[in-house]
Formats: structure tokens, sequence, C-alpha cells
């Protein structure tokens, strides 16, 4: 499988990462040495394997369903680039 | 005392506690030691005010007799920790002007044992990197130097990464130990180019929350110090069970510094065929060579064991890991905190700042992740390395159901190198500091690198120790042996130190 200049621009715009025409045959070389890199993996035989998705043998932890944290509407706001009263503020995504 | 900086840890702490000295003399000397070593750019933050604040409330407690593990204790926070009312960065402009309003549980943890916040130390940006070459805030510089037949040459030497900042200052004594962070061997690979310990504890030891995440199933919190026993002493307060962290396991924390003086003898190392790689340097191979020779020496046995799929763990931590990092680094949008760049509408919002905040590392990453978890991409690559992970993870507990009570390999492939001799033209280079390190992450297990001595260029080499899933006890014991058996490192006289 190999990365052309197309799929750079297909796979920034879902990373939402904007990239300039003159990067993307870079870009495309550096996924593409990555990729070849991880080749090797097609030839391992995984069949009959369960893939991993938890390194400990445990069961989710579970809680009750009730209120433990919470107003700090001024701390979470504390950094935002742009806010009004309790509010992100983001540019208009609705006309 | 003469300069308290050249105190491990725990002999500073046995000072404190005699009252042979005090914690805000401990701290200036530390504070002084920090503000000479610019020229290292190991700290992004420095909280001399805050030290000596804490210092002060330290030696008020050490009078009322009320001292804690580590009361008065001046250590560095790796920059990838949450601080509240401290700029936190991650090594990143994306999160330009961020203070935390919060604190991360392994810090506070430090900060209810007593210790000392110095400030906040430098990191390849999001922690993706092994020279520490990727922070935004520029490059950290080993106080290690290349020798050779004229003397010690002058090229900056990378003190590994991702915590850099973490083992430069912690092996040019401008802390008496540092925390960081370990997703494919960012703890032990610094550790081991700094001649420092390092120790990368079980998944679920330390509480992750409040730690900046890149891959949430490798990352994990640890300790370098300056020996085993400082490493110990800082595990202890470091790990616990904490309900905001899932992950996080309810268990005892065992007393990790009584485990240093603790006998290995019919202790059963595993030294794994699969690690003696072609190619594989002379020296590395006899450091490793030594290693097993002290380990027998101190009345361990030595068997060899298979980890047959070790030769992929590299290749399926590559896809795994930037496939969780372009997950969790999507919360880095400009609107809830850091960089914002203006965008006609607000897509167009977020791929600018993104592309102006990341650095190219973390760019790279993030795409790779998403081309991975991409449709008709996502069995073909990410649920394939999930399988492997499982073979691995299957190795390593058929070696231990033999037997096994820890492995011995050697911690990198090579000594540390200089600043852009690696990964400029390929990616994957600089990747493969990580091939002894990385399986250890991929099956969750604890890993500890302790220095075995000097190459022939004059820096140091460290040995790794793998364990059973929350068994850092074995790997404490086992590292104090090599510890005592490996030759004494000398660090270059400080050419780094310099008032301004």
């Amino acid at each position: 499988m190999s990365v052309d200049q197309a799929t750079v621009r297909r796979i920034a715009h879902l990373a939402r990462i904007a990239v300039q025409d003159e990067e993307t045959e870079r870009l495309g070389r550096e996924l593409n040495a990555i990729l070849a890199f991880v080749e090797e993996l097609s030839a391992v035989d995984v069949e009959g394997v369960e893939p991993l998705t938890s390194v400990l043998p445990m069961q989710m932890k579970k809680r009750a369903d009730v209120v433990t944290d919470g107003g700090v509407a001024d701390d979470i706001l504390a950094n935002a680039p742009a806010r009004d009263d309790h509010y992100f503020v983001v540019p208009k995504v609705v006309e | 005392m003469s300069d308290p900086t050249r105190l491990s840890l725990s002999e500073a702490r046995d000072a404190i506690k005699k009252k042979a000295l005090s914690s805000v003399e401990l701290t200036r000397a530390h504070v002084a030691a920090m503000e000479k070593a610019r020229r290292l750019n190991a700290f992004i933050t420095e909280t001399p005010e805050i030290a000596l604040s804490m210092a002060e409330q330290s030696d008020a407690r050490i009078a009322r007799g009320e001292a804690d593990p580590l009361e008065g204790l001046p250590l560095g926070i790796k920059d990838l920790y949450c601080t509240k009312g401290v700029r936190t960065t991650a090594g990143s402009r994306i999160l330009d002007g961020f203070t935390p309003t919060y604190e991360s549980t392994v810090s506070a943890n430090l900060w209810r044992d007593g210790a000392v916040l110095l400030g906040k130390l430098n990191l390849d940006e999001f922690a993706m990197g092994s020279s520490n070459e990727t922070s935004a805030f520029g490059p950290v510089v080993s106080p290690w130097r290349r020798k050779t037949a004229a003397g010690l040459d002058s090229a900056k030497i990378v003190p590994g990464g991702s915590s850099g900042g973490s083992s430069a200052a912690v092996a040019a004594h401008l802390c008496l130990g540092a925390t960081a962070t370990d997703t494919g061997g960012s703890i032990r690979q610094p550790a081991a180019f700094t001649g420092t310990v390092g120790v990368k504890p079980t998944y679920g030891r330390c509480s992750r929350w409040g730690i900046v995440a890149f891959a949430s199933s490798l990352d994990q919190a640890g300790p370098i110090a300056r020996t085993v026993r400082d490493a110990a002493i800082m595990l202890r307060s470091m790990a616990g069970h904490d309900p905001k962290d899932t992950t996080s396991v309810d268990a005892p924390v065992p007393d990790y510094e009584a485990a240093v003086d603790a006998s290995v003898k019919g202790r059963r190392i595993g030294v794994p065929k699969e690690y003696r790689l072609d190619g594989m340097s002379a020296e590395i191979a006899k450091l490793w060579d030594e290693g097993v020779r002290w380990l027998k020496d101190a009345g361990a046995d030595i068997v060899e064991i298979s980890l047959p799929h070790t030769r992929h763990a590299l290749p399926a931590y590559y896809i795994l890991a930037p496939a969780e990092a372009s997950s969790n680094l999507a919360r880095y949008d400009g609107v809830r905190y850091g960089l914002r760049e203006q965008g006609r509408d607000v897509v167009d919002m977020y791929e600018k700042t993104r592309a102006k905040g990341f650095g190219p590392e973390v760019r790279r990453r993030i795409m790779i992740g998403t081309y991975v978890l991409s449709h008709g991409y996502y069995d073909a690559y990410y649920v394939r390395a999930q399988k492997i992970r499982s073979l691995i993870k299957r190795d390593f507990d058929r070696a231990f159901d033999l037997g096994v009570d820890a492995v011995l390999t050697p911690a990198t492939p090579s000594t540390a190198f200089a600043q852009g001799e690696k990964g400029s033209s390929d990616p994957v280079e600089m990747y493969l500091n990580d091939i002894f390190t990385v399986t250890v992450n991929m099956a969750g297990l604890p890993g500890l690198s302790v220095p075995g001595g000097l190459a022939a260029d004059g820096l140091p080499l460290g040995l790794q120790l793998i364990g059973r899933p929350f068994d850092e006890t074995t790997l404490f014991s086992l590292a104090a042996a090599i510890e005592k058996a490996a030759p004494k490192l000398e660090l270059p006289s400080p050419w780094w130190s310099k008032a301004e």
C-alpha cells in the first residue's frame, strides 16, 4: 500500500490539520516510510488470536451514577482562547 | 554541608530527618544549580518561589516532628503532568498559555508526601520522540560528553527522550529525582543514555489522571533518579489507586525501598535469545554478558528463554500508539484551551490551529494514526496490531509460567548520539531506539533501566530488567545487585554550570 498526495490531503483533512501543497510530497514519503516499516506485520499468522484491548485482566470499574464533581464552570473556562460569560466562543457554525 | 546537590535523594532525606540539613538549604542549592545550568535547557518552567515556599513549609513540619516520606526534597516534574497554577506545555505550542486549574494525581501524591516542586522539565512534544529534539522549547542537552583521544568532544549529546529534561536534570544534579512517563521507552531509554535509573511501572500502578495523554493503553508514569534506592523511594509515593483513573489498580503499594536490600539468591533470570539482534554492537553484547555475570555472582540463576514475537513489537507499536494519539490529540481544537488560529469557519479554524500548534513529529503520528484507523484499513492495520500485541504478551506469560522471575536485556541498541545525527531523513531511524523497551509497554509489564558502565565513547550504557505484573519489588532487588557490581560512572566536570 502506498500513500499518494491525494491520500495525504484526505488524511490531513480527516485529522483536521491544514497542509500546504508543497508539504504533501514530503509527508507522503514519510508516511510511506512508516507504512513500509509496519508492512512485515501482514505476514504474521494471527489466525484465532484475539485482539488485546486491555493488558490487565480486569473488569471495567463501575460506580454509582451520582454527581461527584462539578460546579466549576469558571475553572473549565479559565483557559479558553475566547469566551463569553459561561460559553466557549467559536466561529459561526450555523448560517 | 559542603554541597547538598551532591547527595542522593535518600542521603538528603536522612540528613533532613537528622536535622543536619534544612529543606530551605537543600532547595536553595538546587535552585542555584538549576539556574546555572540553563545551557542544558532541561527546564521549560523554573518555579523557584514555589520551591522555597514549599521548602519553608517542610521545615515547619519537620520542626513540629511531622515529616512525611519525601519531606523537603526538591524534585523536577516532567511538563506532561498538569500542575495547578503552573503553566503546563507538553512541550508543544498548541497548549500555549495553558495553566491547569487542577493537579495530576501522581504529582499531588508527591506533594502529599512533602516533596518540593523545583520546576517543569522539558520533553519531546507530547512525549513523541527519543532524543528530546521534537520539543517546541528546544532540545535538551545531556551533561555527558563523548570521549575522544583528544579529550572531551564538545558535540551536544542528546539525553534521550521523551523524558530528556528529567534524565538530564537528574544526571546533572539539578534535582534529586524527577517524574517521567513511558509509552514505548520514554523513561528507560533516557535513563540509559544519562547513567540514571528509570522505572516504568506495571500498567495501572500509577494513576494517569492529570497527565497529558499520548497513547492511553501504553502510557505509564514513573521516576528517574540517580540510584536504585532513590527510584524505589519515589515510586512508593507516586503509585497507588486513584478512582479518577479506571485503569489504576486497587492494590497495596509495597515498601519498594525494603526490596533494595533483599537477596536475589535463587531468582531465575530469563535471557531472551531474540534480543540478540543481527548486527548488535559488540559493546552492547558485552554489557549484556556482564549483566548476566553480575546477577549470577549475586546468586541468581540464568536461563535462556524465547520471546518469539519480539521483532514484531516495534512495528505493531507504530500502529497502536499513533492510532491512540490521533484520537487523544483530537481534543486540541483551539476551543477550550491553548492556541487558536483564526479561520473563515470552524473547520478552517481547527485545521489552521492544529497545523500551527503541532510540530512535525506530532503531525506525522496523528496522520499515521488517522490513516490506520480510517475506513478500509482498520482491520488490516489496527486490529492486526492488537492481535500481535496479544502474541507479545503471551510470549512473556509463557516465560513467567516457566518460573522466570525477571528478564534481563540491554536497555538501548546504542549509546546516546549527538543532536541532529538521527532521524532527519527517515523517521523510522529514530523509532529503532525503542526496540528493546517497547515490548514491555505492549505487554503492560514493569521495566527498569539501570546503568551498566561506560562505552568506549565515554557515554553510559544501561541494562533493562523486565518483571511480572506488579512485581516491581523484584526489579528493585535485581537492579540493586547490578548497581553494586557495575563500574561507578563519573560525569564530566560540570561544563554546563555557569552563572548568568
